[in-house]
């Protein structure tokens, strides 16, 4: 038995002395712990600490759990080890600079990051209505299929937890696939900064809408398998079903949103009810459950994946026929559109050569302008407004202030993963030790999101 | 933000040296002190309930902007307020959304600002409710009672700004370490950062660099 004193224990005093005994685990050496725990006093309780730094939390997530035998006591959450400070130094750049920091808080859906806040934003300048609809369904399109990737590692990192190698190789097989769409579109496969106030940076590459087809064409098959391999395979089942058990009043007061808030039977998704970038023209349904588990969690997020396929499947239905077949993807206007028609060139993406030859060598006015609204950028009327969008795990939105300047005055995104992991104690106190990773696996915290 | 700012020009150049033409533009500010009725949409209908309900004095100021309403509301209010807003059938805002600082430094006897974005969804309908507190007594009664989501909320705003929310169980520092001095998201907390040299151009750090704002 190691009791080597430590100084991060609950109780820990300055002199050296740790309340109770300490012991020092790494790996699967748990052998100590039982011939501890046996010669132990029977009313003492176990307290394990869970992280920062484990495969099954998501992240830099730390748990510490007081556990008497296999129940869980009492669990208390510890957040804060990935804090960047993003909202901090977005106070320090332009309005549109402010997407390539905002992008990187929910790592897994970076695209709605930048969607909410360029909302926020159009919303202050007042040019919602102005967007092109070009521009919207691209976003629309990306954000689908964001949303897709983003529950492929959901369900992937969840079988994993749960000792299921083959959902974690499916799920990431196809999120490639997605990542690869990313691309092909945007240049990146993670972070793109792709969504800017007023529209997307740049329109779709001529190879792009073929390699969509062959992805509407090639996922319900995948679905389909997934689904086989795990609605009703009875290991999945016990370890899911009536697990971590939260009804629609505990996530009214703990305001969860997302697919925990409709596995309790509440049909509420801001696409259908407070749509925005046009939802309430688009044919999808939204699936609930009404098990309140993690089953049901994992039930929404397969038909929600479903149902975004048949969004994709509309956007390029209207990117290649209907009203959006061809247009502008950013404002026709000269004081807030960037100027630049941005291209994917052979060294990534740049400045597109007919505007480099234009500025460079045409109008000398075009280049002030482009200098100016590049190094200085827009200004955005005085006032704060609140955008809020259906992210993968609940209502994402951005609070933004301005005071007029060039640079936002403060930007507070109200992050559902930060929200939602409040429920991980109502969820996880009474249960036994194996379900709280369950539990946590099926509130999909995404750690960048929440510490941001 | 109670002073307006009146902005010329695009790029805010009101003198010499912009010859974009864009000078000569000037942006108008809309007026943001407070919003005369009838506010709208559904904003009336919740004001009047509001009033019903004997909050008339508790609301400083309603400010309507870009299809938002804001209630300006008295600290000492706030408590009361957010449970009749909870309970009260025609209003039956469920969900707390959340609890956003800002820091207005100009803005003297209202410096920390604590935002509320409150939805329901019964209604379908959105409000916020805005809270200032000086700096030299930055307390709030805390809406955990009200709300259990506010507990996390509450607990980062008091870390990045400094609000103190009394009532809350237990409001420690939530991102930062616990023995971090000061509150990093207020204005006059530097963003830090050290220059670095690009292509032999020594590039300040973000806070130090030419600001057109």
């Amino acid at each position: 038995m190691t009791t080597t004193y430590d100084a991060y224990k609950a109780g820990a005093t300055d002199d050296g002395a740790a309340e109770g005994r300490v012991f020092n685990l790494a790996g699967s050496d748990w052998d100590e712990v039982v011939e501890g725990a046996k010669d132990g006093d029977t009313d003492e309780r176990l307290v394990v600490n869970m992280g920062p730094q484990h495969p099954s939390t998501h992240g830099v997530l730390r748990l510490i759990l007081t556990l008497d035998g296999e129940t869980v006591e009492k669990v208390q959450v510890g957040i804060g080890y990935l804090h960047t400070g993003i909202e901090k130094n977005m106070e320090f750049r332009t309005w549109t600079q402010g997407t390539t920091f905002c992008t990187r808080m929910d790592y897994l859906a970076p695209i709605f990051n930048e969607t909410a806040y360029c909302l926020a934003v159009e919303k202050l300048l007042g040019v919602t209505d102005r967007i092109p609809e070009r521009a919207n369904v691209i976003r629309v399109l990306m954000m689908e299929l964001n949303r897709i990737s983003s529950h492929l590692v959901a369900i992937a990192t969840f079988g994993l937890e749960l000792g299921a190698t083959t959902v974690m190789l499916n799920g990431f097989i196809e999120r490639e696939y997605t990542l690869d769409l990313f691309e092909e579109i945007t240049g990146l496969r993670m972070n793109m900064a792709y969504v800017r106030p007023g529209g997307v940076a740049q329109d779709l590459g001529p190879a792009a809408i073929a390699k969509l087809r062959d992805y509407l064409k090639r996922m319900p098959e995948r679905f389909k398998q997934m689904r086989k391999l795990l609605d009703a395979n009875p290991i999945y089942l016990a370890r899911t079903k009536d697990i971590a058990y939260l009804d629609l009043t505990g996530c009214m007061a703990l305001g969860i949103t997302g697919p925990v808030l409709r596995s309790t039977g509440l049909p509420w998704d801001l696409r259908k009810s407070q749509p925005y970038c046009g939802y309430e023209t688009y044919d999808f349904q939204v699936h609930t459950q009404e098990s309140c588990d993690v089953y049901g969690r994992y039930l929404v997020r397969m038909a929600e994946m479903e149902e975004s396929l048949k969004i994709v499947e509309q956007c390029v239905e209207r990117l290649t026929k209907g009203s959006a077949k061809d247009g502008p993807v950013m404002i026709e206007d000269k004081k807030i559109g960037w100027p630049a028609q941005l291209a994917i060139g052979t060294d990534g993406m740049g400045n597109s050569p007919a505007h480099i030859g234009h500025i460079m060598g045409e109008s000398m006015e075009a280049l002030i302008h482009h200098f100016k609204l590049v190094t200085e950028g827009f200004r955005v009327p005085a006032g704060q407004a609140y955008a809020a969008i259906e992210s993968p795990r609940g209502e994402l939105a951005a609070h933004v202030v301005s005071d007029g300047g060039t640079r936002p005055f403060r930007v507070h995104f109200r992050d559902p993963s930060f929200t939602n992991l409040q429920a991980t104690a109502a969820m996880c106190e009474g249960s036994f030790v194996a379900d709280v990773i369950a539990a946590v696996a099926s509130i999909d915290p995404v750690m960048g999101g929440v510490d941001r | 933000m109670s002073d307006i700012v009146q902005r010329r020009g695009m790029f805010g150049a009101s003198t010499t040296g912009d010859t974009s033409g864009y000078g000569r533009l000037v942006v108008p500010q809309p007026a943001r002190e407070s919003t005369p009725r009838p506010y709208g949409e559904y904003f009336d209908e919740i004001a009047d309930e509001l009033d019903r309900s004997g909050f008339s004095d508790a609301v400083e100021r309603v400010v309507v902007h870009r299809g938002e309403i804001t209630f300006h509301v008295k600290r000492e209010r706030l408590l009361e307020l957010a449970r009749t807003l909870r309970d009260e059938p025609a209003l039956r805002f469920e969900l707390l959304s959340g609890v956003s600082g800002v820091h207005y430094p100009a803005e003297t006897g209202s410096e920390l600002h604590a935002v509320y974005h409150l939805l329901s969804i019964t209604h379908n309908r959105r409000i916020r409710l805005e809270v200032g507190v000086p700096d030299a007594d930055p307390h709030v009664d805390s809406l955990v009672p009200v709300y259990p989501t506010a507990d996390w909320h509450e607990r980062e705003t008091w870390d990045f700004f400094g609000i103190v929310f009394d009532g809350h169980p237990a409001l420690t520092r939530i991102e930062m370490p616990d023995d971090w001095v000061g509150h990093p998201q207020r204005k006059d907390y530097p963003l830090g950062g050290i220059p670095v040299e690009y292509r032999g151009a020594e590039i300040p750090p973000p806070d130090e660099r030419r600001s057109y704002s």
